[in-house]
C-alpha cells in the first residue's frame, strides 16, 4: 500500500493577544485520504487551516508541503454580498482562466452543471458548496482542503455532500483534509479524525475516537450519540430522502481496515453496491 | 475647438467620469463608501500643504491622499479598531489638520475655498486636460492590469491568497489609483463630490449588471453620460458644473432603479 504524504505540520504553535491559539499540534494527510478536524467554537480550526495554507505563519513549528502538491481550498464563508454581481461561470475563473469545458466540466462533477448562468448571489447553501467545490477542482488539487464543506446545508443535503466528497477522493485519488464542528455523518465519511481544543486531544480512526475521554467530554452527550452510530451503523451511512438529487454519487464507506500494525493504515474500499436509488 | 472653455470642461469631466465609475466599483463591493470620504477630506489638507510649500496643489494632493490610504491599510492592521472608527479618524484629523496648517501659515482659501470643494471646471486649461486624459487612460490600463486579483481579493481575501494571487500589490497600486482620481477628480467635481463620482455611477451599474466586468464598464459609461449631461445641464439652467454633474449622476442611478424591474414585468408579460 503506497501512501504519500501531501502535507505534514510538526509542533505548530500560535499565541494571539496573550491566548494560545494552537499548542504544539501534529497533523498529516496523505494521498487517498479524508482527514477530519472536529472541534468545538473557537477551538483553532480555522487558525489550523490557515496555518496549513501558508496564510499564517506560526509562532513555532513547521509545515511541510511539497511544492508540487496543488491544494484546492473551500472556504468557511464567502461574504459575497447582492452589491457584486458574479455568475457562477465568472467565479469559476476568479483566480486562474480555465476554459470552458473545463469550468462545465468541473460544474458537472458536483452536479452543480445547470448554475453555470447564475449569479452567486443566487444560489442556496448547498448549491454555493457545489459550486465552490467545483472550483477547488478546477485547479486539479492533490489535497483539498475544506472549511466547513456543509455549512449553511440542510440535514437532507449534508449526507449528500459528503457523498459527493468521497466519491471525489475516489475518482481522483487526492488527500481531503475537512473541518467540521458536526459529529453525526461526517464520522461515517472519515478515515482518521483529529479532535482539536486548542491542542490535539485525540485522534485516530472514528470508531476509537468516540470512545476517548477528551473527546466525551468536550462533546458531551452528543458524543454518545455518534457512538451510537458507530456501533450500529457504521457499515453505512443514513442515507436521506432523495430530495436533492446527486448525480452520480456514491454512498462514502467508511472504509476497511487493512493492516492492523499499530499505525491507523486505512484505505477507502470502493463500494459497488453502494449507489443511489434514482429519486 | 479646445479654445472653447466650455468643450475643455467638458472633455475634462468626461475622462474623470469614465475613470471614476470603474474605480469606484471595488468601494462599493468593499463596502468603502466612507473610505471615499476620508480620501477627499484628506484632500483637503493637501490643498493647505500645496499652498504652504508652493507646489501644485494636484501634487499636494495626491501624496496626502495616498499617504491617507495607506495609514489606514496599516492601522486596519495593526490597530485593533473596527474600520468606520479608523476612517472617521483619518477623515476628521485630516480636515482639521489642514485648516489648522492654514491658520497658521496666516494664508486663507478664502475664495478658493468653494472651488476646490465643488470644483471649478470652467477654469481647466488646456494643460490640465492633457493631464486628466493621459492620466486617466493610465489609470485605466494599470486597473485592467490588476483587475483580476482585485475582482478576487474582493471575493475573498485568504482563498486569493491560498491560491497566489498578489494581494498587497494589488491593493496597494489600488490606492494609487484612487488618490489619483481624487486629486484629478479635485479640479472637476472638488473634493466633496468626487467621492459621489466614485461611488453613484457605480452604484448605478449595479443591479443591470451579471459580472464584475459589465458592472465596471457601465459605471465608465453612465460615469460619461452624467458628465456629459451634467455639464450641459449646466449651461442651460446655469447652474455650477460640479454639483449639476453629481444630480445627473443621481438621475441615472435612479433610472436604473426603474429598468431592473420594469424588464422583468415586460419579460413576464411575453
Amino acid at each position: 500500500m503506497e501512501s504519500t504524504r501531501l502535507i505534514e505540520a510538526r509542533g505548530v504553535s500560535i499565541r494571539r493577544k496573550g491566548q494560545q491559539l494552537l499548542h504544539a499540534i501534529d497533523i498529516s494527510v496523505d494521498r487517498g485520504e479524508v482527514v477530519t478536524l472536529i472541534g468545538p467554537n473557537g477551538a483553532g480550526k480555522t487558525t489550523l487551516v490557515r496555518v496549513l495554507l501558508g496564510l499564517l505563519q506560526p509562532d513555532s513549528g513547521r509545515v511541510q508541503r511539497d511544492t508540487s502538491v496543488r491544494v484546492g481550498y473551500v472556504p468557511q464563508h464567502l461574504h459575497l454580498n447582492s452589491t457584486m454581481p458574479i455568475s457562477v461561470k465568472r467565479m469559476m475563473g476568479l483566480t486562474g482562466r480555465p476554459s470552458l469545458n473545463a469550468i462545465k466540466a468541473a460544474l458537472e462533477e458536483t452536479g452543480a452543471e445547470k448554475l453555470i448562468e447564475a449569479r452567486m448571489s443566487d444560489l442556496s447553501g448547498g448549491e454555493l458548496r457545489r459550486v465552490l467545490l467545483s472550483r477547488a477542482l478546477l485547479r486539479h488539487p492533490d489535497l483539498l482542503i475544506l472549511d466547513e464543506p456543509v455549512q449553511g446545508v440542510d440535514y437532507i443535503g449534508e449526507a449528500d455532500l459528503y457523498a459527493l466528497i468521497a466519491e471525489i477522493v475516489a475518482r481522483h485519488g487526492c488527500g481531503v483534509l475537512m473541518v467540521s464542528h458536526d459529529l453525526h455523518i461526517v464520522m461515517a465519511a472519515t478515515d482518521r479524525v483529529v479532535c482539536l481544543n486548542h491542542h490535539i486531544c485525540c485522534t485516530g480512526v472514528p470508531q476509537d475516537v468516540v470512545g476517548h475521554d477528551e473527546f466525551q467530554r468536550l462533546f458531551g452527550t452528543r458524543a454518545g450519540a455518534v457512538t451510537a452510530l458507530y456501533q450500529h451503523s457504521h457499515d453505512h451511512v443514513h442515507e436521506s430522502a432523495d430530495v436533492v438529487p446527486v448525480p452520480k454519487a456514491v454512498v462514502p464507506v467508511s472504509g476497511e481496515v487493512v493492516a492492523a500494525t499499530g499505525e491507523n493504515s486505512y484505505r477507502r474500499m470502493p463500494h459497488p453496491g453502494g449507489k443511489r436509488d434514482a429519486g | 475647438m479646445l479654445d472653447d472653455f466650455f468643450v475643455r470642461a467638458l472633455l475634462v469631466s468626461v475622462g474623470i467620469g469614465a475613470v471614476a465609475g470603474p474605480l469606484g466599483c471595488f468601494l462599493l463591493w468593499r463596502r468603502m463608501a466612507y473610505f471615499g470620504d476620508t480620501m477627499a477630506h484628506s484632500a483637503l489638507l493637501g490643498v493647505a500643504l500645496g499652498i504652504i510649500l508652493g507646489t501644485s496643489p494636484i501634487v499636494s494632493v495626491f501624496a496626502i491622499v495616498f499617504i491617507a490610504a495607506l495609514s489606514l491599510l496599516f492601522l486596519q492592521k495593526a490597530v485593533h479598531l473596527a474600520s468606520d472608527t479608523l476612517l472617521g479618524l483619518l477623515s476628521h484629523s485630516a480636515l482639521a489638520l489642514g485648516v489648522v496648517i492654514l491658520a497658521l501659515s496666516g494664508s486663507t482659501l478664502g475664495h478658493g475655498l468653494l472651488s476646490y470643494l465643488f470644483g471649478d471646471v470652467l477654469a481647466v486649461t488646456r494643460g490640465d486636460l492633457i493631464v486628466v486624459w493621459a492620466g486617466g487612460l493610465v489609470c485605466l490600463a494599470v486597473l485592467a492590469y490588476i483587475w483580476r486579483p482585485l475582482v478576487a481579493l474582493t471575493v475573498h481575501e485568504d482563498l486569493a491568497r491560498a491560491e497566489d494571487s498578489p494581494v498587497e500589490r494589488s491593493q496597494i497600486i489600488y490606492m494609487i489609483l484612487i488618490a489619483g482620481a481624487v486629486a484629478a477628480g479635485m479640479k472637476v467635481v472638488g473634493v466633496l463630490l468626487i467621492v459621489a463620482l466614485l461611488i453613484i455611477p457605480a452604484a448605478a451599474a449595479q443591479s443591470l449588471s451579471r459580472t464584475p466586468e459589465q458592472m465596471a464598464v457601465l459605471a465608465a459609461v453612465i460615469g460619461m453620460i452624467a458628465s456629459s449631461g451634467g455639464m450641459y445641464g449646466s449651461l442651460v439652467l446655469d447652474t455650477p458644473s460640479g454639483p449639476s454633474i453629481v444630480v445627473m449622476a443621481l438621475i441615472l442611478f435612479l433610472v436604473s432603479l426603474v429598468i431592473r424591474p420594469l424588464s422583468r414585468v415586460l419579460e413576464s408579460v411575453q
